[in-house]
């Protein structure tokens, strides 16, 4: 059975003393992660795992990660979609974890769009 | 896929495609039978009888994205090969259980993999579901229920990067110590050479 011993609750809530009462906050970007067959099958476990990880080492709190499914670009797979509000939604295609940390550096903290990485439709 | 746990995942995300709020996933690992059982039950709005004659199809979807659908198709074949099964059960407005099973120590079964990522990227995705995930090696057994760790947790939320990834870390010890004691084989990890 599956049990955190107190010493875990300790040491998690340590760690997000600071974010906390920030996160109840509306979000102020969405990062989805289109989760269907295809981007599973190239790789987008790896992807929301890298992002949870820049997510949470940048204390963020007014950032999402979500799941989604499949967007209908099955060969650009993994597919992410970063929603910044007060502008169009952004999809980046074949990401991967070292690509995916840059897109949350670059469009999440500095606000700059990776061109290189955006599907073309 | 490479692992099942990316077969769990994509299961499970169809699952929540369809309207579930709650998931229950299970793992059973057999060395008396030599299976390996998973299934993945939801509480989601169902298949048509008509959707479920052709699960072998992958030209069959309820989606309008692709015109393919792969998921269930592909479990169906990586079953089959290791002289498995897959089921799935569904009913309208009632959810869906799908059972796939595996000759264990099959050559061509793939390695369960990292069940504590899919578990993690399950429940920062989709915040306002609840997961029960049970897994059993040899009678022995490990469960996580999202809803008795968001008691547990108090007034940490689990849509809190830190918090999952903390949990998934716990996850991923404790099913070491649980194949570790048990009398398994370790699969091969290697098995695309």
């Amino acid at each position: 059975m599956f049990k955190l011993t107190l010493e875990d609750l300790e040491r998690i809530k340590q760690k997000t003393a600071s974010a906390m009462a920030l996160r109840l906050g509306k979000p102020r970007a969405t990062i989805t992660v289109h989760l269907g067959t295809c981007g599973i099958a190239a790789g987008a476990r790896e992807v929301m795992q890298a992002l949870l990880s820049e997510l949470s080492a940048s204390n963020r709190s007014d950032v999402r990660v979500l799941a989604a499914g499949c967007l209908g670009n099955c060969a650009s797979e993994p597919n992410v979609t970063v929603a910044v509000e007060g502008s169009e939604p952004v999809v980046y295609q074949k990401m991967d974890p070292d690509k995916v940390q840059r897109v949350f550096q670059r469009h999440i903290l500095d606000g700059e769009v990776l061109r290189e990485f955006v599907l073309s439709r | 896929m490479r692992e099942l746990s990316l077969h769990i995942l994509d299961i499970a995300e169809n699952g929540i495609r369809a309207g579930a709020d709650r998931l229950l996933i299970h793992v059973e690992e057999s060395s008396a039978d030599d299976r390996l059982t998973l299934s993945v039950e939801d509480n989601g709005h169902g298949m048509p009888e008509e959707k479920i004659r052709h699960i072998d199809d992958p030209f069959v979807t309820t989606r309008r994205t692709r015109r393919v659908g792969l998921g269930l198709s592909l479990l169906a074949s990586a079953a089959r090969r290791c002289q498995g099964d897959i089921s799935v059960e569904a009913r309208h407005e009632k959810g869906t259980r799908v059972t796939a099973t595996f000759c264990r120590s099959h050559i061509d079964r793939a390695p369960l993999g990292d069940m504590a990522a899919t578990m993690e990227v399950l429940i920062m995705g989709n915040p306002h579901i609840d997961f029960r995930y049970t897994h059993r090696v040899d009678g022995k057994g490990f469960v996580l229920d999202t809803r008795d760790l968001k008691t547990e947790l108090g007034g940490l939320s689990l849509g809190d990067p830190t918090v999952v990834r903390y949990v998934s870390d716990v996850m991923r010890r404790a099913l070491e110590e649980l194949a570790a004691g048990s009398n398994l084989t370790p699969p091969m990890e290697d098995a695309d050479v």
